[in-house]
């Protein structure tokens, strides 16, 4: 057990991608703790640095073109960054697992799904076959495959996008890991299925009482999912925060952006609301606040200057000029909503998850 | 015919997969579903359509369903309807057969092998096909039939050696070359390109100069350089799946990197290979008779088929059976293992056809 109950603590975390274009800077100097048996989000738009996040803990980013620069990445009190690759790999699967977004290339199609799963307990436990056989029965029952036995060895293209998914979280859960990293787990599958898969994580959550790392870019996801939300754009973290908090007050004009972005069954009426501007292009960041050309808030001080990691509660951060300010007029915002509307998106998110 | 039933497998085996999920929709309410998801005995249903054979499905398909259809499988059946294919094998599979028991046959029956010169005749000249020589002599009197088998025993030897090599360095190589990538890949290649620059013929001509004209040695001249284009074909296979996310998973659950080249990518491989190999053995044949015609592969008595028609080609305006039955035996092996070659390529790799 490390020190305060953190399973993971990763510090000013940059990894940087050399391309003919230049350094793109994917993910920046970014920090963050994870406590154990918690569940950390990480939101963002595609190209805001949340997946090589991910693939940096367990040093997995393809070099060349990619290489951690620095940083310290603290897994259960232990170095990764420090550990030899040898060590890495027995750490993967075994303490970290991943799964992946898309359920449908993340099995490899010529293998039958039984000797998959095999090749992880074998790999990790030192089951012999039999043993690891039973031990994959009994991780597709546990994800909810039907009929697991006679399925077992079936190949990948005989099972559906949400059955693949399952055997791929019964595949990451299979030597018990103290950390899972869901890369955006639901986002190719459709609603329902996306309904029962999060839950099933959630279930297999609070029985293993393993810690999650939640990568999604549905905000609808990670209310109902997580403790803390990180919100990254470009490379950086923009705000962290306790789940409830960053919902109700968010302290950063991204985050709020990205929140009323979100659809709102209740009101049928008006056009979707959505972020103006493209993400910036991560290999040429200008000096200033990398979201200030689509910013609501911005002034001529974003250009120029980049924006400070404020400090607005004890557990609640945001990366801008105006942290305090805009952080106080969601908080006026919350309490001046009406009691039936002051759930607003959150109640409406979490209803995506209630299927 | 053959495009309807293929048409109504993937119809049927499209619908069948909703049918699985949408279970988990059918109760009305929420609570409902929730109780589904949430426990395992609400699975039951499921297990009733996972075991439950699919109405919509064809018949036959019903067993492999629940045992999995693998890929080869179906290429099976493919292979099954394509007539050249299906002819060219059996004939193959006759060659095969003629020249190994072929041989001791003749020999049992009429008592020639490929080099008996029969004593009685002090003064020979070469025979017509006749009920005793069915495919005649040559003007020292040896029975052509006898030696057009054993030459069909080098020939084989020879893809079968080729092959061998093709198979062990070529797939070994070119899955190392690719899965590196990078310097390593670069080196790997450019050795591969200095070979292919040499003109073949002429690496050949000189080792059996060099050395002494044994047999070994004309198969070590042709498993020389029959790995090259295997090594490139593998190579650029797994330069498409490496960055496949079912690598990435493999490595993120820390399988060694030799077992994800050997047990992932290289099966992978497998479509193409198998068809690449298969087109090999009929060069590979012609290459050695071209040698042996040339003089420089197998040595008399013992013949190939590229003596054989070397030595039918000098006789050519007067004994024309001494190359007409080697040429055809010959020219119809190399035709059918072509068939058998494209009848593979098709069968492995159906969207190949359709383009």
């Amino acid at each position: 057990m490390s020190r305060n109950g953190n399973i993971l603590e990763v510090r000013d975390l940059k990894t940087y991608f050399y391309t003919e274009d230049g350094t793109v800077k994917a993910v920046d100097g970014i920090s963050f703790d994870l406590k154990r048996g918690e569940t950390l989000g990480i939101v963002g738009e595609s190209g805001s640095g949340k997946s090589v996040t991910n693939l940096s803990i367990i040093r997995l980013i393809p070099d060349p073109p990619g290489r951690i620069v620095s940083g310290e990445i603290i897994f259960d009190g232990q170095d990764v960054m420090a550990l030899p690759t040898e060590e890495v790999r027995k750490i993967r699967g075994k303490r970290i697992s991943m799964i992946f977004q898309d359920p449908m290339t993340s099995l490899n199609p010529f293998m039958r799904i039984s000797k998959q799963l095999m090749e992880l307990t074998r790999l990790h436990l030192g089951y012999n076959k039999s043993q690891a056989y039973e031990h994959a029965i009994k991780m597709l029952e546990t994800v909810g495959i039907p009929d697991a036995r006679s399925r077992v060895d079936g190949y990948p293209h005989e099972f559906s996008g949400g059955m693949r998914q399952r055997v791929m979280i019964a595949m990451a859960l299979s030597c018990e890991p103290e950390l899972l990293i869901a890369d955006e787990p639901t986002t190719a599958l459709d609603v329902t299925i996306q309904a029962q898969i999060l839950e099933l994580i959630k279930k297999l959550k609070q029985e293993t009482g393993t810690s999650v790392i939640l990568i999604t870019h549905d905000l609808g996801v990670v209310a109902g999912m997580t403790d803390h939300i990180i919100v990254m754009y470009a490379g950086k973290v923009f705000e962290q925060a306790p789940t409830n908090e960053l919902f109700q007050c968010p302290g950063n004009p991204y985050t709020k952006g990205l929140l009323r972005s979100v659809p709102d069954p209740t009101s049928e009426q008006g056009a979707l609301y959505q972020i103006p501007g493209l993400p910036p292009d991560v290999a040429h960041l200008p000096p200033g606040c990398p979201f200030a050309p689509r910013c609501e808030r911005a002034e001529e001080i974003c250009t120029r200057e980049f924006p400070p990691f404020v400090q607005l509660t004890s557990e609640h951060f945001s990366l801008c000029h105006f942290a305090e300010e805009v952080y106080a007029k969601s908080c006026k915002e919350r309490d001046e909503r009406p009691a039936s509307a002051s759930a607003g998106a959150v109640a409406a998110s979490e209803n995506i998850l209630d299927i | 015919m053959a495009r309807t039933n293929e048409t109504e497998r993937t119809l049927a085996a499209a619908a069948d997969e909703p049918v699985q999920e949408a279970t988990h929709m059918a109760p009305p309410g929420v609570a409902a579903r929730q109780k589904m998801i949430n426990e395992p005995e609400a699975m039951a249903a499921d297990q009733l359509y996972g075991t439950a054979p699919p109405a919509n499905r064809l018949g036959q398909e019903t067993a492999g369903f629940v045992e999995g259809t693998s890929l080869w499988r179906d290429a099976w059946r493919r292979l099954k309807k394509n007539k050249l294919a299906v002819m060219g094998g059996i004939v193959v599979i006759f060659v095969i057969l003629a020249s190994l028991v072929g041989p001791i046959i003749l020999q049992l029956i009429t008592g020639y092998t490929y080099a008996s010169i029969p004593g009685e005749r002090a003064l020979v000249r070469a025979m017509p096909p006749s009920w005793q020589h069915p495919m005649g002599t040559d003007p020292q009197g040896r029975d052509i039939l006898a030696r057009v088998l054993v030459g069909g025993r080098i020939s084989l030897m020879v893809a079968l050696v080729a092959t061998a090599v093709s198979l062990v360095i070529g797939v070994s190589y070119g899955a190392i070359s690719g899965y590196f990538g990078g310097k390593i890949d670069n080196y790997m290649m450019r050795f591969v390109d200095l070979i292919y620059a040499v003109p073949y013929m002429i690496i050949v001509i000189v080792l059996l100069a060099l050395f002494e004209k044994s047999l070994f040695l004309l198969f070590a001249a042709l498993g020389a350089v029959s790995w090259l284009t295997m090594a490139r074909i593998v190579r650029g296979q797994v330069l498409s799946l490496k960055n496949q996310e079912f690598i990435e998973a493999a490595r993120s659950i820390g399988v060694p990197t030799w077992k994800i080249i050997f047990r992932h990518l290289v099966p992978n491989t497998l479509g193409p290979v198998i068809v690449y190999a298969t087109l090999t053995v009929p060069s590979v044949i012609l290459q050695e008779a071209f040698l042996s015609f040339l003089g420089l592969g197998v040595q008399a008595p013992l013949s190939s088929w590229g003596t054989l028609a070397s030595e039918g080609a000098d006789n050519i305006a007067i004994y024309p059976w001494m190359i007409i039955f080697p040429g055809v035996t010959m020219a119809l092996t190399l035709f059918s293992l072509n068939f058998v070659g494209d009848g593979l390529r098709d069968a492995l790799d159906p969207h190949m056809r359709k383009v």
